[in-house]
């Protein structure tokens, strides 16, 4: 079966029959995303090794690595079961072993993984159901910080716009940028429409808020963005101490706030810097 | 008492630890893996001059805590929060008989609070009120990831864990410290998830519950609870080290915190001796939330004083110098507020 993160980040295939090597190995892994940060796990720096062997059909073995020992085992297990998936999707390949390294749990879901035990099978009496409601969580999450990062973009290059009034903008009135991409994506993540006149600020079920309830609204929604950023960065940073040189492997992960005027230049634009502000 | 520019301020370190994680102590490689992590995030998180070697950072000792924390520290007062950790150390983690022992030995610095686990059921809970009686008991830590048999985690909603509030409340232990982990059973769900500190807020109003690490990485769910409730605190374990290595993420951290739960429920720790108070209070001090920050306002002198030692001093009956007290801040413009509002949590 399919991982259901597989809808996203989907980057350009290269053409079928292709030989299989490490890149194309580490590109089918760009879908496995790690739900509390929000990014592949590619970009991470998560991926620590990969091995291709020769021959047809083509033996992989991937070793996965994250910033703690102690990194929490449901979501380590659902980005090591994730990528075996991912990797035993290609075409041509034989069989895949996935192994997390220095993790608490590395025997428990190394051993769920080699004999594709699934979830319940891997934690046995630790399991009820499934990790859908914990995956269904962290995309709710990330919808409403792709939303704060949005509107936040867009109060900041528009002085007209109140903060109040930011529950009558509709995707339509957001610029074509990549954070308004990211919020489309999250949008159709968690089955909301993407119509350019639907409202942006939407609760997880794509209803809108009353107007009185607009400021609150983004007020939570940024929490919500500052929170998944900081984990982003202090786990970024973790992996770097704890394998050096792991932070050549993690792409930059994009600044929230890199379309960011600063609000100040918007509420105390100096009139004798406005040229300068414009050039 | 730290003072600069002629402002003098009462410290109270919230959070601090003896333990003992030298090899002979660790009963398997959890032991190492868990020391290994808060190595990691001291060596991530610490400027470079006040990173320590690995072998000194597995164990301190009184004389050395009392040099860190109070000669160099600043502190005019600290709380021992042990983690237990039974499962991974030989005598546990946090070492109770010698903190307890230093605490006897400086009771105007120090004061020890104990833990408890409601897995141990009836025992436990009478294990409790010696300890109560033992330690003059007026906070406890609790660790919700602490391993425990084939359990690997507990909720501070489980029908016997009320009970032990129910004996804390009895035996005067009013402030509860939690620090919440990712390993509770089952695992469908997200284990740092901070509902159950909202339920179990609302049925004990009478006592305190401060979330260490502000809720982190669940800042956001911390923070909307905390609006709902004003018997919970947040504590600034964690957090407080971001000043030096992602600043505009601090600030953001206490924007938030002071917008949401407001400036006299923030309580400075060290969460040493993962790290060391003195950079820490000289770097608060110190602090102000960038200008291009405009979302937020500045962070005031009085909501410094308050969050360095003032706020802790009042949980804990702490004597603070007449001239140095303040009064409460207006209820925040968020909250506390109804339940019935809570419906905009399904954000």
């Amino acid at each position: 079966m399919a991982p259901a993160t597989l809808t996203t980040r989907v980057r350009l295939d290269p053409p079928p029959g292709a030989g299989l090597d490490e890149e194309r190995v580490r590109r089918a892994m760009d879908v496995v995303i790690d739900p509390e940060l929000d990014e592949p796990i590619t970009d991470l720096g998560f991926v620590r090794s990969v091995e291709v062997g020769t021959g047809g059909p083509t033996d992989v073995t991937v070793h996965l690595r994250l910033p703690t020992s102690f990194c929490s085992p449901n979501f380590a297990y659902l980005m090591a079961s994730d990528a075996k998936d991912a990797v035993s999707a290609l075409p041509g390949v034989g069989r895949v072993v996935v192994e997390l390294d220095d993790h608490h749990d590395s025997v428990i879901i190394n051993a769920g993984l080699a004999t594709d035990a699934g979830y319940r099978g891997t934690f046995r009496h630790e399991a009820e159901q499934d990790l859908d409601e914990l995956r269904e969580t962290f995309r709710r999450k990330a919808h409403t910080a792709a939303m704060e990062r949005a509107l936040t973009g867009l109060l900041r290059s528009r002085s007209d716009l109140e903060e109040a009034r930011v529950g009558d903008v509709v995707l339509g009135d957001l610029p074509d940028d990549e954070v308004t991409r990211s919020l489309l994506r999250r949008r159709s993540e968690i089955g909301l429409d993407t119509d350019p006149a639907s409202p942006v600020l939407v609760d997880a079920h794509g209803t809108p808020y009353a107007e009185g309830e607009v400021p609150m609204a983004l007020r939570r929604a940024r929490s919500t963005r500052i929170s998944i950023d900081g984990n982003a960065h202090f786990c970024r940073g973790l992996l770097a101490t704890r394998y050096p040189g792991s932070e050549a492997d993690q792409s930059e992960r994009p600044d929230p706030d890199r379309t960011f005027v600063p609000l100040t230049e918007i509420t105390t634009r100096p009139t004798t810097s406005t040229k300068e502000l414009s050039a | 008492m730290y003072s600069k520019n002629g402002e003098d301020f009462y410290i109270v370190d919230a959070h601090i630890a003896l333990w003992d994680a030298r090899p002979e102590n660790q009963r398997n490689i959890h032991g190492k893996q868990f020391i290994d992590c808060f190595y990691d995030y001291h060596r991530n998180l610490s400027p470079e001059s006040e990173q320590w070697g690995y072998e000194e950072y597995l164990y301190q000792g009184g004389e050395r805590l009392m040099k860190d924390v109070f000669t160099d520290g600043y502190a005019d007062h600290a709380i021992f929060q042990p983690a237990y950790l039974k499962e991974f150390y030989n005598t546990g983690f946090g070492q109770s008989e010698e903190a307890f022992a230093l605490a006897q030995a400086h009771p105007d610095k120090l004061t020890y609070n104990h833990n408890f686990d409601p897995r141990n059921g009836e025992q436990g809970l009478e294990q409790l009120h010696a300890d109560a009686e033992k330690y003059g008991l007026k906070g406890v830590k609790l660790y919700t990831a602490e391993w425990h048999g084939d359990s690997r985690g507990w909720k501070l909603d489980d029908p016997w864990a009320v009970r032990y509030f129910e004996a804390c409340r009895e035996l005067g232990i009013r402030n509860i410290h939690v620090h919440k982990g990712p390993t509770i059973r089952p695992l469908d769900r997200d284990a740092f998830d901070v509902a159950d500190i909202d339920h179990i807020a609302s049925d004990f109003t009478d006592l305190n519950f401060i979330v260490e690490h502000v809720g982190l990485p669940r800042l956001e769910d911390f923070c909307w609870i905390a609006t709902q409730e004003p018997n919970v605190y947040g504590g600034l374990a964690v957090a407080m080290p971001f000043i030096h290595t992602r600043p505009k993420y601090f600030a953001q951290i206490m924007g938030e915190l002071l917008y949401w739960i407001g400036e006299d429920r923030i309580l400075f720790s060290s969460d040493y001796a993962i790290w060391t108070p003195k950079w820490l209070v000289e770097s608060f001090v110190d602090f102000q939330i960038p200008e291009e920050l405009g979302e937020y306002a500045p962070i005031t002198l009085e909501q410094k004083k308050k969050i360095l030692g003032l706020n802790a001093a009042k949980l804990y009956d702490l004597e603070v110098p007449a001239r140095l007290r303040l009064p409460d801040a207006d209820e925040t413009a968020t909250g506390p507020r109804q339940p019935e509002r809570a419906d905009l949590a399904a954000v």
